[in-house]
């Protein structure tokens, strides 16, 4: 009489998981639980990615402020102007940074005494946006 | 229900942000080597400044006051288009990017908390005060109905730039549809709106009451789609990602006219290059790859030529000499001399995403060994920054570039172009 065995229609499997990460031979470093994400100067400066611009400031520097000429400027264009928050305003067609003042009325003050505070009638006074911080290299470049 | 926001003026606008001398100027902006008007800003379109007019025309017209051209600069327009992105992701749940100045919005729901058009105005309030460029907004609960009620917030200004077009009020959408004709809906190609208008079919509304099976019928499955959107039911859905490309076209108009055959090989294989290039970053493959050469249509006491041909492979590929050399084999058939030649192209078409297909026998061609691993190196360089390596049927000259010449700054991508403010 043959008997026919049949081969197992279901051969159990043994899943052995793979480890992917390699496995040095010296001790493990003790610090790897540790790791952090290292820390990002955008981070620092930028709130909003999509609404800052960066602007270089050319001229005469602001000594009160340490502004100076070649210093990167970080701009947010929809942060809203507060009384002695430093603007871009635009003024006779071009960009220029000054300290806005609210009151007791609107004006852009120079922060160099050689130039003159001026009045804007509000309707007419137009702010790119507000430097929210400003970088300056000390050595190399600019 | 959907929200179409669209920038006014898209380039002439970016163009305007960073230019405070330029705020009541007429600004134009040129298309590709400066060769006709393709965006205006409002003054610039008082001026009676048409789309499409060539640069040399305009160059040579008298208006009440200067017109400032620009070459077109789309390092900062794709940067702005990013922000205004950005910002309309902050305001609402999905958001896709239809082209480089429009978006759909996803907002169903957003009536539960804030009247549509005060939603609307919240948008166009958020983009104007981080990027300074001003967008129209149309709502409407399908896309064709978000678009013709965008088209309606252009038309007229006592809409602010906002309309919502609601399932509840049939009314006011039926008067606007009334108003807008067949061939400034979504979609609408000349050709099918002529042959609209032959029918009696003059204004969206008429196309509305059309027989979705009719349209079908004697037009085809998109415009029965159309007239289905119109009534308010929704066919075509959001798309966040995407849809993998179908096609790759690099073509350019030459800075001067081709008149040899050495030359427009060279151009070429230089587009076939790129397409290659291009085709990888895509990870497909293709099979179809078309050539065309023309001369200008422009040029007086001169025969206009135009023609094109094309090679299907057997086998799909990526590798730049293969497409090389099925673009030579194109460009021979269609080659003429005695023409200058204006305008040079090529397409890759029929895609798969890989290389895979059933050889013959006796097929000639067999694939190329490290094909993969050589187009690796190759890409590697040519995006490392530090040098390029091009195959020589491009000849020795550097790559062509396109004539800008009115460009400007790349303001918010390149460190050396950004803006400057006085400190006074």
């Amino acid at each position: 009489m043959l008997r026919l065995i049949l081969v197992a229609s279901d051969p159990s499997k043994i899943l052995l998981p793979l480890f992917t990460e390699s496995c040095p031979a010296g001790f493990p470093s003790p610090a790897q639980d540790y790791v952090e994400a290292e820390l990002d100067l955008n981070e620092y400066c930028i709130s909003r990615p999509s609404s800052t611009f960066f602007v270089r400031a050319l001229g005469n520097s602001m000594t009160d402020i340490g502004l100076h000429s070649g210093d990167l400027m970080i701009v947010d264009k929809a942060e809203r102007p507060k009384h002695g928050d430093i603007v871009i305003a635009e003024i006779e067609g071009e960009f220029t940074v000054k300290r806005l003042l609210l009151t007791p009325r609107p004006a852009l003050q120079a922060m160099n005494p050689a130039f003159p505070t001026l009045y804007p009638i509000p309707e007419q006074l137009e702010i790119f946006g507000v430097v929210t911080a400003f970088v300056h290299k000390t050595r190399g470049g600019e | 229900m959907f929200a179409l926001a669209d920038v006014n003026s898209f380039y002439a606008s970016c163009e305007k942000v960073f230019r405070p001398d330029l705020r009541s100027k007429a600004v134009v902006v040129l298309s590709n080597n400066d060769g006709c008007v393709i965006a205006r800003s409002q003054e610039a379109k008082r001026l009676g400044i048409k789309m499409g007019v060539p640069w040399f025309q305009l160059k040579a017209m008298q208006f009440a006051e200067p017109v400032i051209s620009f070459s077109s600069n789309y390092e900062l327009y794709a940067s702005m288009s990013n922000r205004v992105m950005s910002h309309l992701e902050e305001l609402a749940p999905r958001v896709e990017q239809y082209s480089i100045d429009e978006m759909f919005l996803d907002i169903r729901g957003i009536d539960n908390c804030i009247d549509f058009e005060d939603f609307g105005r919240k948008l166009r309030k958020h983009v104007k005060s981080g990027t300074g460029l001003t967008i129209g907004v149309g709502m409407g609960p399908t896309k064709t109905l978000a678009k013709s009620a965008q088209w309606a917030s252009k038309e007229w200004p006592q809409f602010g730039g906002v309309l919502a077009l609601t399932q509840g009020n049939r009314q006011r959408t039926e008067k606007m549809l009334s108003l807008q004709p067949v061939e400034e809906i979504w979609g609408m190609g000349r050709r099918i709106s002529k042959k609209l208008n032959a029918m009696g079919i003059l204004t969206a509304l008429q196309l509305s009451h059309a027989n979705p099976t009719f349209i079908r019928k004697n037009f085809n499955v998109v415009l029965e789609r159309t007239v289905r959107e119109l009534n308010g039911e929704s066919c075509i859905s959001l798309e966040e990602a995407p849809p993998p490309k179908q096609q790759i076209v690099c073509s350019r108009s030459f800075w001067e006219r081709i008149t040899t055959y050495d030359a427009m090989r060279q151009a070429v294989c230089q587009y076939a290059e790129r397409a290659a290039e291009k085709l990888r970053e895509e990870r497909q493959y293709c099979r179809h790859i078309a050539v065309f050469i023309k001369s200008s249509p422009f040029a007086i006491n001169e025969p206009y030529y135009s023609n094109m041909a094309s090679e299907k492979l057997h086998t799909p590929t990526k590798d730049t000499r293969d497409i090389i050399a099925a673009a030579m084999k194109a460009l021979d058939c269609i080659w003429q001399d005695g023409h200058r030649y204006a305008k040079a192209g090529i397409m890759l078409n029929d895609f798969t995403p890989t290389g895979v297909s059933q050889l013959n026998l006796f097929d000639e061609v067999q694939p190329r060994v490290h094909s993969e691993e050589l187009m690796k190196v190759l890409d590697g360089i040519n995006q490392s920054g530090l040098g390029k390596v091009w195959f020589a049927g491009r000849g020795i000259a550097p790559e062509w570039k396109m004539k800008r010449e009115m460009l400007s700054p790349a303001y918010t991508t390149c460190w050396d172009e950004i803006p400057h403010a006085r400190i006074t």
